[in-house]
This record gives C-alpha cells, sequence and structure tokens, in this order.
C-alpha cells in the first residue's frame, strides 16, 4: 500500500473578532498519514478541529503552517488547473445533504456540473452510462433520483448522490465529515457500508465522526483529536481495546452503548484528569508499533 | 398512574391536507417512570411530545384523552392549559440551548417565569440556587446573560428552571443530542437524578439515539409513521424486542466492539410511508419480513406480557 495522503506539523489558526484581532488555534501540529484503500477515522468532539483538518486537506482553507502532501505532492502548490486535477482526485462530502443542493434545481444537476467543468468532451450516451454506473455504486435506482427535487428525496439518497457525484471523477480520497449524522438509524448504517465499499475498491477515505460507535465499526486506524492536538493515534482495534490516554478512555466511557450501563460509580477522577492541561509541550510517543499516545503531564 | 393517554389523534394542517403526525395513541406512564420515546425523524415522536404540552398554530387536535394523575387536560384549549403548564407539566424543548431569552439574565428570566405562574420569585430563590449547584453551576449563573454559558450549561440551566415548580410530568426533547459525549452523559444523568430527588414525578425522554434511552429509561416507547409500535422495559426493547420494526433497528445500530470487517451491520430497506394520506392497516408492512394479509388491517397495540406492548399481527400469536 502506498502513503495518499501524509499531513505533517500542520497548524491552522484563524482569526476572529473585529478585524482579526484574535487568533484562535484551531489545529495545532498535526501529523498522519492514510494509505490507498485505507479509512482513518478522525474522532474529537465539537471544537476539536476535526472539520478543519478535512477543509485543510481539501485546499478549502489555506494551512497556516506545515505540510500536507497528496501522492507526494504539497498540496499547498496546487492553482488553477493544478488545483483542479487535484479535485477529479479529492473530493468531501459533507454533514448536512439537505443544505448541499440548490433546492431549485433537480438533484441531479450535480451531475451535469461536474461534466461541465470536468468532462466537456465526454459524449451524452457515454455520461448517461457513466452516471448509472456512479449510481450503481451507491446503491441507488436511477429511476427513483433522475428527475427529482432535493426536497422529494430522503436524506440517505441524497447523501448518496454526493457520494455518486464524487465517484464520477475516479477519486482517489474521499473526506466524508459527519456524514451520516443527519441521517436515520435504520439508513445510515447502509451509507457507512457504502464506504466499506469504497474503500474495497482501493480508495482511501478519511472519516470524520463524533461517534465512537461508527469510528470503530468502518475504519482501520483511529486518530483521536482534542482541542486541535492529537491525542492517541493508532490502529483502530489498539485505540479502542487498549486505549492509554485518559481523555481516550473519558470517551470510551462516556459513549453510551447499548448492552452496558455506564458504570454506577463512574470514572469522576480520569474526567477531571482528562480535562485539565491541554497536552501541549508533552510529545506523541510510539508505545508500540504504529500506536502514539501524547504523554500526560506529570506522568 | 401518572400519565393516560387514550387514543390520542393530533394532526397537522397543510394546504394538500392533514398529516397524521400522532394518529391514534394509547399508552400509560406509571408513577416515577422515565419512559423514553424512540423513533426516526418525522415518526411524530416531537409532535406527541409537544401536544402534551402546547400545540402549536398548524397543529390540530383530533380526538383523544390525557389524563394526568387523574385529571383530564384539556390540551385542545391553548388558554386553559396555562393552568397546568410548568405546574403539573413542563417541557424541555428540542434546542434547549435556544429556548432563553437572549436581553435577560438567567435569574430575572426565571423570576418573570415564575411570576407568570403567580409565585413569587423569592419563595423559590433558595431552592433555584441549592439546584443548580447540584447541576453543576454557581449561582454566579443568575447574574449571567445566556451568551455567556456554554451549551451543556444553557442545557443544564434550562432543566432547572422547567422543573422548578416540581411538576408531576417533564417532557424531555432530543435534550442531549446537540452535545458532545462527556456532556451527554452528564444531562443524562441529571434527568434520573431529578426523577430520584423527586423534582419530578414521571418524564418522557424524547430522542432518536436508543442507547441513550438505555442508559436512562425504565421503558422505552416506539413509534413508526405515527403510530405506536412496541413498548416494554429497557431491557426487553434492547435485548428481545417483538416487532419487527424494533428487532431491525436495534440489529442496525453499530456499537463499540463491532467492526465492519467482523460483522456487516444492514439497515432497513425502504423508506417510512408519507404521513399526508397514509395507507391503511400497519404502517411498516411495506418495509417487514413478516407482512402478510392480515397487516392491511391495523394491528391493536396488545399487551404481550404485563407492560409488554406490541402491535403487530405476527407476534405473540
Amino acid at each position: 500500500m502506498s502513503v495518499l495522503v501524509e499531513l505533517d506539523g500542520c497548524t491552522k489558526v484563524y482569526r476572529i473578532g473585529s478585524f482579526g484581532s484574535k487568533r484562535l488555534t484551531a489545529v495545532r501540529d498535526v501529523a498522519f498519514g492514510l494509505d490507498a484503500g485505507e479509512v482513518v477515522s478522525l474522532i474529537g468532539e465539537s471544537g476539536s478541529g476535526k472539520s478543519t483538518i478535512g477543509r485543510l486537506i481539501l485546499r478549502l482553507s489555506p494551512l497556516t503552517a506545515g505540510s500536507i502532501r497528496f501522492m507526494g505532492e504539497d498540496v499547498s502548490t496546487f492553482k488553477g488547473r493544478s488545483l483542479r486535477e487535484y479535485h477529479r482526485h479529492a473530493q468531501g462530502v459533507f454533514q448536512d445533504p439537505f443544505s448541499s443542493y440548490n433546492p431549485i434545481y433537480k438533484a441531479d444537476r450535480v451531475f451535469k456540473l461536474i461534466k461541465d467543468t470536468y468532462f466537456p468532451a465526454v459524449g451524452a450516451r457515454e455520461w448517461a452510462h457513466k452516471v448509472g454506473d456512479a449510481l450503481d455504486a451507491v446503491s441507488l435506482d436511477p429511476a427513483q433520483v433522475l428527475h427529482r427535487y432535493p426536497h422529494q428525496l430522503s436524506g440517505g439518497q441524497l447523501q448518496r448522490l454526493l457520494v455518486a457525484r464524487a465517484l464520477l471523477l475516479d477519486i482517489d480520497f474521499l473526506v466524508a465529515d459527519e456524514i451520516i449524522s443527519m441521517l436515520d438509524a435504520s439508513t445510515r448504517i447502509d451509507v457507512l457500508n457504502l464506504l466499506g465499499d469504497l474503500k474495497a475498491r482501493g480508495l482511501g477515505i478519511l472519516f470524520i465522526t463524533h461517534d465512537l460507535s461508527l469510528g470503530n465499526y468502518i475504519s482501520d486506524r483511529t486518530v483521536i483529536l482534542r482541542r486541535g492536538v492529537i491525542v492517541e493515534m493508532g490502529e483502530t482495534e489498539k485505540v479502542f481495546g487498549d486505549p492509554r490516554h485518559a481523555y481516550t478512555r473519558m470517551l470510551l466511557a462516556a459513549v453510551p452503548q447499548l448492552r452496558h450501563k455506564w458504570s454506577a460509580d463512574g470514572d469522576g477522577r480520569t474526567v477531571a484528569a482528562a480535562l485539565e492541561g491541554d497536552g501541549i509541550g508533552s510529545a506523541l510517543v510510539e508505545i508500540e508499533r504504529g500506536h502514539l499516545v501524547r504523554l500526560e503531564e506529570g506522568a | 398512574m401518572s400519565l393516560a393517554v387514550d387514543d390520542l389523534q393530533v394532526y397537522y394542517r397543510t394546504l394538500r391536507g392533514d398529516v397524521r403526525a400522532v394518529d391514534g395513541v394509547t399508552f400509560d406512564i406509571a408513577d416515577g417512570e422515565i419512559m423514553g420515546l424512540a423513533g426516526e425523524s418525522g415518526c411524530g415522536k416531537s409532535s406527541l411530545g409537544n401536544s402534551l404540552v402546547y400545540l402549536t398554530g398548524r397543529m390540530k387536535y383530533v380526538g383523544g384523552t390525557v389524563d394526568l394523575d387523574g385529571t383530564k387536560l384539556p390540551i385542545w384549549d391553548f388558554e386553559a392549559m396555562n393552568e397546568h403548564r410548568f405546574r403539573h407539566i413542563s417541557v424541555i424543548p428540542q434546542y434547549a440551548m435556544s429556548a432563553l431569552n437572549p436581553t435577560r439574565k438567567i435569574g430575572a428570566m426565571t423570576a418573570d417565569l415564575v411570576g407568570s405562574r403567580g409565585v413569587p420569585y423569592k419563595h423559590v430563590a433558595g431552592e433555584f440556587i441549592r439546584r443548580l449547584e447540584l447541576v453543576g453551576l454557581s449561582k454566579d449563573v443568575l447574574g449571567m446573560y445566556p451568551i455567556e454559558l456554554s451549551g451543556g450549561m444553557k442545557q443544564r440551566a434550562v432543566m432547572v428552571v422547567s422543573t422548578l415548580l416540581d411538576p408531576s410530568l417533564l417532557i424531555a426533547d432530543e435534550i442531549t443530542s446537540a452535545l458532545d459525549v462527556s456532556t451527554q452523559k452528564a444531562v443524562a444523568e441529571m434527568l434520573v437524578e431529578f426523577r430520584d430527588r423527586g423534582f419530578v414525578k414521571s418524564m418522557v425522554v424524547i430522542t432518536h439515539d436508543i442507547s441513550i434511552l438505555y442508559q436512562v429509561a425504565d421503558t422505552i416507547l416506539v413509534m413508526y409513521a405515527g403510530h405506536l409500535v412496541e413498548k416494554a422495559p429497557a431491557d426487553v426493547i434492547i435485548g428481545a424486542p417483538s416487532h419487527p420494526y424494533t428487532r431491525l433497528l436495534i440489529s442496525s445500530l453499530p456499537e463499540v466492539g463491532v467492526r465492519y470487517t467482523e460483522r456487516r451491520l444492514h439497515g432497513i430497506p425502504g423508506t417510512p410511508p408519507p404521513l399526508l394520506a397514509p395507507p391503511e392497516g400497519c404502517r411498516f408492512r411495506d418495509r417487514c419480513p413478516l407482512a402478510s394479509a392480515k397487516c392491511v388491517k391495523r394491528p391493536p397495540f396488545r399487551e404481550l406480557e404485563p407492560g409488554h406492548h406490541v402491535a403487530c399481527w405476527e407476534v405473540g400469536g
């Protein structure tokens, strides 16, 4: 397997307040890699910088420091044609399918936009064939979704259409940012399985979520973020099976599970310990092969 | 019996006809019971919760009765419900974070609220501060504007305010959905604590997240497309559900520990029927693996075993 995306020392500082008088460091010194055919989940609570990382990789917002390499090339150097070429290989699908569409255009117009921008030379029949294949890959029936308005389709259908749109570009890399948070329980698992199918086709997927059970279900490796800093990362079994950082343990203890009640005595001390300090100054240490943990202060 | 709802029907008026969001719903809640109300979006769970407290403009009372502690609630009459609202039956609305008046300090807003019920603020002020401290808020929040509080703090403040007059029934609508897991746990545990301390007698906790209900609820009621599907103790709903919808729904939920590579979960094919002119009979039958000719008639919500109600022709003989 080859490294598809590689982040090194990525930092993002937003200017907030009036005239950008204040600085907010959303992501600090984040480094991880993602291989082709691999699903990496990026897990964090709100404000942890997980969506920012997705946007940085897709060049939707500029990096403050550090570098992001896609297939060995520095993403920040892409401009104009090379940026468009990059987006042919890397695409994102975001949380709210209902606001990703223009409500007065039929939903499949997103396909036409792709054709106009990226494939102006492709003939109509060949294009229809490609669209059919893409819809097939996301298990949508063309008769049910084409020529419909967004409000006539369910959230799951809209979200799958967006994935199909990304597939039309022959992408190698997909950023899936909370793509199933807005979907109903009975349909969300199918969209999650779809990511598994895409992975089998060799795509690299960055799965951004706040939901630990979803990350655990689908991903090969897991990165836990807190306040813009990686606190723990490694193979999913290791991170979930043998969490070493207090914050990871606290998250796992707090996640509501179906067949285990929250322990009655609680884990009050660990929660408090995990919430103190922000982990700056300590370093990520490899405690076993591929399993990195940020050492707690004083530990 | 704290709450008894009998054949309640609440529709939404639209230009194209009535949307039957709550269509013939019958259930009871015992004293001290925390009932979880679960279902997918658009199944009518929030409409059911809201209709017990206040009917908004587009909601229309069609039929049925609601009894709270033996008193019939005039839910169709907005004015008459003022007598009961907040005092006997209270709600923590969905998006409680935006339920606070942004131009009033928390203390002043609460004084207005209890004042509108004829209770002088000084009678409840001590208890208010005590309860705020119980949920981990200092009395300084009384002098703060809502914008000065974080999401979790606002949620806790709203919980304390809504239950200040010790209502008999509290309706908590999706109160944990917008919170991070650690805050979510604290808020959910607080619900149980409020019941245990007697601040509220019984509760309806509405959420789409069944795993939260398993943590806090005594019983779980599952709704589908405006109908009741199943009600049973939480352990039974999670461990041994009877209705095909509940069974498929529970089996589609990923848990920590289940991996895609080891065990692939499946969703439920199809979509719920439109509630504008819904089909006759069981509303799940188009997606149901057990559906038969009988299902064109609406199945009664019958008691299979004590405390376990199911609306399905195909289960329980």
